[in-house]
């Protein structure tokens, strides 16, 4: 391979071939300037650097650029649309779930991908699907009620 | 912009919340510039050994090295700490701990400083550690330092355990407890871009806890003057203790003045778990002397913390195990010893709770132990011997302020406990309910004057009041410049506040740690509100005299909304009249009540600012064959004194209980002989949203009366009784003793 060529956010970014042997993390970090997809452990345990890849969630540490060479790739730039914001996005700031927020970037890609996937999680489905995002600030309990919200639903509604 | 409604008591959001949903906030680990270089580390394999030799020829060969330091390089002072400078920038004639950083390579870029840092041959003489804190208290014990093995030793006398023995209880238990290490394990690797000045000075981007208390140590480091090293506050990835002692902020800001080029530093998550001091392991050895109906006689108490290869802030963290030894407790006499020790361990320093979170479980076991030997309930135990307002601590503190432990553990009670499920049978499950309460002093004790500075400018912008607030008070995600700004606007009267991080060109702040910034900043700004507020009014009245109403002006007058009113209320005129084109500008310190050390006999002594109250109550299932543990719900009662933001209070409530909850259950950082065998998020377990269940937070407020507005320390007190009202479910779901977190399935169903 001489080129990498991804999609990024619609736009089409290129690195010369010694990018090859690089994680997706670190090309889109370090090369591209994608610094929402965060480093926290580059071994796929927290969630940080998670990305939609051809529309399929994924920590982007564990993707060998490579392997991503002519994919498709969303960051959580991606989902808003400039001004508006995604409904998890709006929801984490309504519900006041932002404390350090290392770990939002992630979780709000791996947030709004359940609800594509699932519109009314109860919570312990979103406690299921999300055990792959790491935070360390607010134990959970506003980014699930976060969750919750963006779903159109609540904790006594879900049944938990 | 702020608006009226944000005030005191409301729960404005951080004001980086939209940037940070948007993925567009700048962490120190996303900053950069064009001309920088990387710099990594090369750390000790070896967690004890003499360094024969260090070769950096075959890295200065790898094209693309820009530098490479040693401790030969250090122009300054070659050691560095927060209390006791004993740890080396890079490390000369001995490593002491497993990890311990020795050289500093720079290259073009991150790979090509790696490869590089691989290529120095460093010659170890490997030693035999030192691993065993409570072995190292012996006398005759192998040394780490030459000076002797303990860091620190903190010994209350109370009562009649000053002038002789113990008294005689009709009930006695004994326990020995032991807590693991634990890691602060932040997401945001440690991080910065160091930024050479044109003065010859150096500008460093962190992400920190104190930037003063950086700046101090690196200076001294770079033998630079104070004025000539900038800490810029960059935006931090949590904190919790783990970024107040330096780590890359000495070698990034050496390496930037030799080359004249910025430099960047970024650890990785193995290096992060090298790169911090973690919270001490810890053992803890007590005996409880009890009337029969479970009023407390005597404690006695030994603390054994492992402080590791270096002192970091031990001293202070020693003396908070001892001063909190027995908790939230009348305890009419005590003989209580703590010690921090050398060892080859990690240097162990802050982390959330400060040497109070070890004792808590040690102290909330026995309480537990104390029922069970009178065949009484646990919670009323705990009430017997609560601690109220006028209570009296083993120092001989008195609580002059609210203190409602009875009051917290009796709400946790009154909670329904949540129903239990049918499915408890198969396989074998038992469900258990565990309490526990805690205290914890807020700010720095023993006589330290931790204050802080705020500077208020007001002036009018298109025709309206504007406030700026200025703090070098360190924003770690748990919203403190929110907190400021909120107290601006209710001191002030005006709706439209901005708040300016300020760097270390500014004065200090004090470090964001010993849950003191809300008291201390909060106290600062509040004080230059309040000379602002007086020189608005003092202007309001020269205005009124000048328009002719001097008995207006003659009369009490208030800022309101922007407005001066009158004693009745009624609008004499406005902010933005009276002011005009002045600029008022207030600069605050805010000193807290003094504190005293403690006598070095009897330990007695008011060392203390202020205590906060906390209990938790914990349910859990128990998996009795496979040892499992599925905690059900958590509920915490805090007294917070006054809620400034409630919400950002929930916040703090939910992720220190779910750290405790780690400490309980999962979190360890695995040592063999030194070494560091689970530096990783794969092998070091931090709870997810699976282990973590919904936690009831019930947000209890009594003023005290000492403390600006009121307010108590809140941030770290959640992460004490979470660990020992798990542990306590647990043992009430088994009928199995455990005396050590964390608790592991084996310690629930141990193999024959």
């Amino acid at each position: 391979m001489t080129q990498l060529s991804v999609t990024v956010n619609g736009k089409r970014y290129q690195a010369d071939g010694s990018a090859e042997g690089e994680s997706l993390l670190f090309v889109l970090r370090e090369r591209w300037g994608f610094t929402s997809v965060k480093n926290a452990c580059e071994e796929g345990e927290c969630g940080g650097c998670a990305v939609l890849l051809d529309d399929v969630l994924a920590n982007s540490c564990l993707v060998l650029a490579a392997q991503a060479d002519g994919a498709s790739v969303t960051t959580v730039e991606g989902l808003h649309d400039g001004g508006s914001l995604h409904p998890v996005q709006r929801a984490l700031l309504d519900e006041g779930a932002v404390q350090c927020g290392f770990c939002i970037p992630g979780m709000v890609m791996a947030a709004s991908d359940l609800l594509r996937r699932c519109p009314r999680p109860p919570e312990a489905v979103i406690r299921w699907e999300l055990a792959g995002n790491l935070c360390r600030c607010t134990g959970y309990q506003k980014i699930v009620e976060a969750v919750l919200r963006a779903a159109g639903t609540t904790r006594e509604a879900s049944g938990t | 912009m702020t608006r009226l409604t944000d005030g005191i008591g409301a729960s404005p959001r951080h004001q980086d919340a939209e940037a940070k949903v948007r993925g567009g906030f700048a962490y120190s680990s996303d900053l950069s510039r064009d001309d920088m270089v990387w710099a990594v580390t090369l750390r000790s394999p070896h967690p004890h050994a003499r360094i024969t030799a260090i070769d950096t020829s075959a890295a200065w060969a790898v094209p693309g090295v820009r530098d490479v330091i040693t401790h030969r390089d250090i122009p300054g002072e070659k050691r560095y700490g927060q209390m006791k400078p004993d740890q080396p920038v890079l490390a000369f004639g001995t490593v002491r701990y497993h990890g311990e950083p020795v050289a500093v390579v720079a290259a073009d870029d991150l790979r090509t400083a790696r490869r590089a840092a691989g290529r120095i041959r460093v010659g170890y003489e490997v030693r035999a550690p030192v691993v065993d804190a409570v072995a190292a208290l012996r006398p005759g014990s192998a040394l780490v330092h030459p000076d002797g093995n303990v860091v620190a030793h903190t010994r209350i006398r109370h009562g009649v355990a000053q002038s002789g023995d113990l008294p005689r209880a009709p009930v006695v238990v004994r326990g020995e407890y032991a807590v693991k290490m634990q890691d602060q394990a932040f997401l945001g690797p440690e991080s910065g871009l160091a930024v050479p000045a044109g003065d010859g000075g150096v500008e460093l981007y962190v992400a920190t806890q104190g930037p003063h208390t950086d700046r101090q140590q690196v200076a001294a480091c770079l033998a630079l003057s104070q004025n000539k090293v900038v800490i810029k506050p960059a935006g931090v990835g949590g904190a919790f203790g783990g970024r107040e002692d330096l780590s890359v902020q000495v070698h990034a800001c050496l390496i930037a003045l030799r080359l004249g080029l910025p430099v960047k530093m970024c650890y990785s998550r193995r290096e992060s778990f090298f790169g911090h001091p973690h919270r001490h392991a810890a053992v803890l050895r007590y005996t409880h002397g009890a009337d029969r109906d479970g009023t407390l006689i005597y404690v006695q108490a030994e603390i054994i913390l492992d402080g590791g290869a270096y002192a970091s802030s031990s001293p202070a963290i020693t003396g908070n195990a001892a001063t909190h030894a027995v908790g939230p407790y009348r305890v009419p006499n005590a003989a209580v010893d703590a010690w921090a020790m050398y060892t080859n361990n990690p240097p162990c320093g802050a982390m959330r709770g400060f040497g109070t979170v070890q004792p808590c479980f040690a102290y909330e076991s026995q309480m537990d132990k104390l029922a069970a030997a009178i065949g009484a309930d646990p919670v009323a135990v705990r009430l017997r011997n609560a601690l109220g307002e006028g209570g009296r601590l083993p120092t001989g503190q008195v609580l002059d302020g609210p203190a409602p432990v009875a009051h917290l553990l009796s709400r946790l009670r009154d909670l329904p406990v949540p129903a239990d499920p049918d499915s408890l049978e198969s396989p074998p499950r038992a469900r258990g309910v565990g309490y526990a309460a805690c205290l914890k002093n807020t700010a720095f004790s023993e006589g330290f004057d931790d204050y802080s500075t705020a500077r208020v400018r007001l002036r009018v912008a298109g025709g309206q009041p504007v406030a700026t607030v200025i703090t070098a008070a360190a924003e770690v995600g748990q919203g403190i410049l929110g907190v400021v700004r909120q107290i601006a606007v209710s001191e002030l009267g005006i709706g439209d506040v901005e708040v300016e991080q300020a760097d270390t060109v500014f004065g200090p702040a004090g470090t964001t740690a010993a849950s003191r910034q809300t008291y201390v900043t909060g106290g600062a700004v509040r004080a230059a509100c309040l000379s602002v507020r007086d020189e608005i009014l003092a202007l309001a009245r020269k205005t009124l005299v000048r328009e002719h109403a001097p008995a207006i002006a003659a009369g009490s007058l208030a800022v309101r909304d922007g407005m001066i009113v009158d004693g009745s209320g009624r609008v004499a005129a406005t902010v933005a009249d009276v002011i005009g084109t002045t600029v008022i500008d207030k600069t605050a310190e805010f000193h807290h009540r003094p504190t005293y050390p403690l006598d070095p006999v009897n330990g007695q002594g008011d060392s203390a600012v202020q205590f906060g109250f906390a209990a938790h109550r914990a349910v859990v299932d128990v998996d009795l064959e496979l040892g499992l543990v599925t905690v059900v719900e958590l509920a915490t009662a805090q007294d917070v004194g006054r809620a400034i933001n409630p919400v950002a209070i929930a916040g703090q409530l939910h992720g220190g209980t779910a750290q405790g909850l780690g400490l309980a259950l999962m979190e360890e950082i695995k040592l063999d002989s030194g070494h560091v065998l689970n530096p990783s998020f794969a092998t070091y377990l931090v709870p997810t949203m699976r282990d973590v269940p919904p936690i009831r937070t019930d947000i209890v407020e009594m003023a005290d009366p000492h403390a600006p507005l009121g307010v108590r320390g809140v941030g770290e007190l959640p992460a004490h009784s979470s660990t020992a009202a798990i542990v306590a479910a647990i043992r009430a779901a088994t009928g199995r003793w455990l005396n050590r977190v964390p608790v592991s399935p084996e310690d629930i169903t141990p193999c024959a």
